[in-house]
């Protein structure tokens, strides 16, 4: 066991936990926050992705002691306050989601992606936003509405 | 209210848990003291179980028990049960146990059970269980399961054969063939396809001796069934003593209406361990055991005269049931099949013939569309290849064949109602701008590509089902759903569905339609689902069945409410009940001025002060259960436009248009939306999808790693858009939505896949290596040069 401690959410956080502890696991059963969802096991759905230290990250794909020390936001800290994030608002605005599965780790790249386009002066168009999402998975919504999501909220 | 109410675009009430991280699906419960559950699969696809030996997992750190089919079959555990037989013979359904002590037939089929104090430690004493083998060969073949020498699945099943059944007259089709002007016939594959539902499969059991009473929270799309089923069949208890909690459920398609062994297991070990036992399916168990669809081996020859009118259709179909009957394994393949294969189509003569076979695979059961894509694949690629062999052309065929005149009796049991085929055609044609097709061709030409068009005028059956045809077909249960709205002083409601949502929107959905038949806003209407411990019984969500069926039930306890009302409203005005009328929330008494809203009238009779006690009951609550008369049969024409290219044989679908008669729309937001997820399984199945197993049954593609599904950049924005024949036979005139994408979807994909390279045969899925193979030998390359 290993006492693993970062910042999740803007609050600090410490857990002993197995060595072989992935982050995902770290974040949904050592801090009880579910909204970081596990879809698969071989790092393609994306239902996970968090971020740290201001990047996307697939939570399952790093190892909770590796996030020691780090900044992690996931979804349940990307509203501030009562207000939604863009995105968020968005993705319910133009009905970007079903089940609601795979849409916290839509959400959390797509946040990515929009502050990375803005950062290099990228224009976000359709193709570049289906590109983006290769490494998220929806099986409800055939992406469209999470495209006009992205679209809107990316301005 | 028209804002709100049938009709509107509101947006999703359920979004706000779901965008904030705060929805609650199965494996986000935890349960005091709860352990956790890891299964030894069997790595084999057909082998004798010769010994278990559990001495050296049982030992390992955070191991509470390990129990093995023999444990199951001592405790006399039942076997799991299959809810549906159709008529005909043989109908062979060999018994499942949860867990296999003698025999296993299929790559995770489940030896035992490990319960543990984590996830990890369970998994690590799973691999340190010893079972010993003596590995049979196996068959994953559907197209060979009842050849003489292949191997054997289970002794109740002669040559694997399950059940062979038809449907359709065979002497009029022979006589018609034997007339025929032109025969068009296809050798055709559907594809096994996985649902993948992303949420994958979990089970959380926990028992309460006090009570003697059992809670299992778990993955369902039809909790009052699972509980049916593991009450009565499996434990041996009262319904009573077990409740059932479906929670949020993200996505289903199908491979959630099963009642699976994993659900029983848990269930009937918390009590042994007396303590609560959760288990979550990884990706690779969700590909080896979530049931599967499709999988049909079949020859469809159709007949038509000189001018191109179909006289008769005649298939003849293999279908795979997996190792094991699954709890509707066999309806697919059967009712949900061959009732649907006359399409939009005046066919007078149709015979087809079904013989289920076992194979060492994954149990097969409903998959988004279940049966009705198998028939309408098979209809749309033979219709379409007919119009190109005699010339007629893909659109003046069907237009010579559409029916025209409702109600109508198929050749195949369903009376159609009503619907208007050739107008969502020339909306789609013109939505699509086919006159610009061959422009577009030119233009994919000159950038190298081959550019194809493809059409697919579905019909479907939905809105399951009529009780009396469901039991005369073969279900054990009746199909009808239920509605119960319970009302609190301020005005407020809340309505209990049988139905249970994966993603559908019925929050929002349901809530409009009592909007818009009470006057109530839609945020103060709450739909309760997926708790057999607060929700009357009720039939859960497939089948394109929750608004027809599920709402037509909401419907009739409002309008039972608005009965009731208008006798307290009567009251309170001092007038006759007759003379009330009630429209937009508001009671008025006929002929005069004098109204009260819904609010007073619902604080009036949950707070009777002023009240005729001794003759009306204070309250306003009601419940209803609807029956639906018949199927409903929502139709429509998509199409598609590919570009291939001929150096990589790789498709891209560059156009997807899609005109859909759903009947009456309450949400044309969800609807969308369903018609955009149900477009894109089709795609899925027409290009990338298909469970591989090897010739030693391993799946080869049970991971993201190999079986693709579509991701963004594999589909494009569709274009929608409606028609509309309402419904004739429920009170919404809704049809259903859900299912239509994936079982139009395929065969307009693949046609436009055979116009563009020239091909006639061609099975999905549609690779690269497929598609580019083709190219090669027949030179259609040259095309885009």
């Amino acid at each position: 066991m290993t006492t693993v401690s970062m910042t999740v959410n803007g609050k600090e956080v410490s857990a002993d936990v197995e060595d072989r502890t992935l982050l995902v696991d770290y974040i949904r059963e050592n801090l009880k926050l579910t909204g970081t969802h596990v879809g698969c096991d071989t790092s393609q759905c994306g239902a996970c992705v968090v971020h740290v230290d201001g990047k996307a990250v697939k939570a399952c794909t790093m190892l909770a002691a590796q996030a020691a020390g780090s900044e992690v936001v996931t979804i349940e800290g990307l509203a501030n306050g009562g207000d939604l994030h863009p995105v968020q608002a968005a993705f319910h605005e133009h009905h970007g989601l079903q089940c609601g599965f795979c849409t916290p780790g839509m959400i959390m790249t797509a946040v990515d992606m929009i502050e990375r386009a803005k950062a290099s002066g990228q224009k976000l168009d359709e193709a570049t936003i289906r590109s983006e999402l290769e490494g998220n998975i929806c099986r409800c919504t055939g992406y469209h509405n999470i495209v006009r999501a992205i679209e809107a909220a990316a301005g | 209210m028209g804002v709100e109410g049938i009709g509107a675009r509101v947006l999703r009430k359920e979004d706000q848990r779901f965008i904030t991280g705060k929805g609650r699906y199965t494996d986000d419960f935890n349960r005091p003291g709860q352990l956790f559950a890891v299964f030894v699969r069997s790595p084999h696809a057909h082998a004798l179980i010769k010994s278990v030996d559990i001495s050296e997992a049982k030992d390992c750190e955070g191991v509470h028990a390990i129990y093995t089919g023999e444990d199951v079959a001592a405790d006399g555990l039942g076997g799991m049960p299959c809810g549906f037989a159709p008529g005909g013979g043989p109908q062979n359904a060999p018994p499942r146990p949860a867990l296999l002590k003698d025999k296993v037939r299929f790559v995770g089929d489940m030896v035992a059970v490990v319960i543990a104090e984590s996830v990890a430690l369970a998994r690590d004493a799973a691999g340190k269980v010893n079972v010993e083998y003596e590995a049979l060969p196996s068959n994953t073949d559907t197209a060979k399961a009842m050849d003489a020498d292949t191997p054997q699945l289970h002794e109740e099943a002669p040559n694997n054969v399950v059940m062979h059944w038809e449907i359709g007259e065979a002497d009029p089709v022979e006589a018609a063939f034997a007339k025929a002007d032109h025969v068009t016939s296809l050798d055709i594959i559907n594809n096994r396809k996985v649902p993948n539902a992303m949420e994958p499969r979990a089970a959380n059991a926990e028992y309460d001796p006090a009570a003697d009473s059992f809670t299992l929270y778990t993955t369902s799309q039809n909790p009052h069934i699972t509980r049916l089923l593991l009450a009565a069949y499996v434990l041996g208890i009262s319904e009573g003593k077990l409740r059932v909690i479906s929670p949020d459920v993200g996505g289903g398609f199908g491979s959630k209406i099963p009642f699976y062994p994993e659900e029983a297991v848990v269930t009937w070990a918390c009590r042994k361990v007396s303590r609560p036992v959760k288990w979550t399916s990884d990706r690779t168990e969700a590909f080896l055991s979530d049931t599967h669809g499709r999988d049909h081996v079949t020859k469809a020859e159709l007949a038509m005269d000189k001018d191109g009118k179909f006289l008769a259709l005649r298939v003849d179909t293999k279908a795979s049931l997996g190792a094991y009957l699954s709890t509707f394994g066999m309806l697919s393949s059967t009712y949900l099949y061959g009732t649907v294969l006359s399409g939009p189509y005046d066919i007078p003569a149709i015979h087809c013939k079904v013989s289920g076979v076992f194979t060492n695979t994954c149990p097969i059961d409903a998959e988004r569309g279940a049966g009705r894509p198998e028939a309408t694949y098979l209809v749309e690629r033979l219709v379409e290849t007919a119009a190109r062999e005699t010339g007629i052309g893909v659109v003046e065929i069907r237009k010579r064949n559409f029916i025209r005149e409702f109600p109508y009796q198929t050749a195949v049991v369903l009376q159609y109602d009503t619907g208007d085929y050739e107008t969502a055609l020339e909306m789609a044609l013109d939505k699509a701008d086919y006159a610009g097709f061959e422009a577009r061709k030119k233009e994919s030409a000159a950038n190298g590509k081959l550019r194809g068009v493809g059409f697919s005028t579905y019909i479907e059956a939905c809105g399951l089902a009529p009780s009396n045809i469901a039991g005369a077909i073969g279900a054990g249960i009746g199909l009808y759903e239920s509605a119960e709205i319970r009302f609190n002083p301020t005005g407020s409601v809340s309505v209990m569905t049988g139905t249970q949502t994966q993603g559908q929107g019925h929050e929002t959905a349901f809530a409009q339609v009592v909007a818009s038949k009470l006057g109530i806003e839609v945020g103060n209407v709450d739909i309760i689902h997926g708790d057999t411990g607060s929700v009357q019984w009720g039939h859960g969500t497939y089948g394109s069945r929750s608004l027809a069926v599920g709402g037509s039930a909401i419907s009739a306890a409002c309008d039972k409410v608005i009965e009731k009302a208008k006798k307290v409203a009567a009251h309170m005005m001092e007038a006759d009940a007759a003379d009330i009328t009630f429209e937009n929330g508001e009671f008025s008494v006929s002929g005069t001025d004098k109204t009260k809203t819904i609010g007073e009238v619902i604080l009036t009779a949950m707070v009777p002060h002023d009240y005729p006690l001794t003759d009306m009951e204070p309250g306003l609550d009601q419940r209803s259960f609807y029956d639906p008369a018949n199927f409903t049969y929502p139709a429509g024409t998509h199409i598609c436009e590919v570009e291939v290219d001929p150096d990589t044989g790789v498709t891209e679908v560059v156009k997807f248009t899609a005109v859909d008669d759903f009947g009456n729309v309450v949400n044309p937001m969800i609807v969308e939306g369903q018609v955009h997820g149900g477009v894109t399984h089709g795609v899925g199945q027409a290009l990338f999808e298909k469970a591989l197993y090897d010739e030693e049954g391993q799946m080869v593609n049970a991971s993201y790693m190999d079986y693709i599904i579509p991701h963004a950049d594999n589909v494009p924005s569709f274009a929608v858009g409606y028609t509309n024949t309402p419904c004739t036979h429920n009170p919404l005139g809704v049809k259903g939505c859900g299912e239509a994408g994936a079982i139009a979807a395929p065969p307009a994909v693949i046609n436009a896949i055979t116009d563009a390279i020239g091909v006639r045969d061609l099975d999905m899925p549609a690779t690269p290596q497929k598609v580019w193979d083709i190219i090669q030998s027949n030179g259609s390359a040259k095309a885009a040069e």
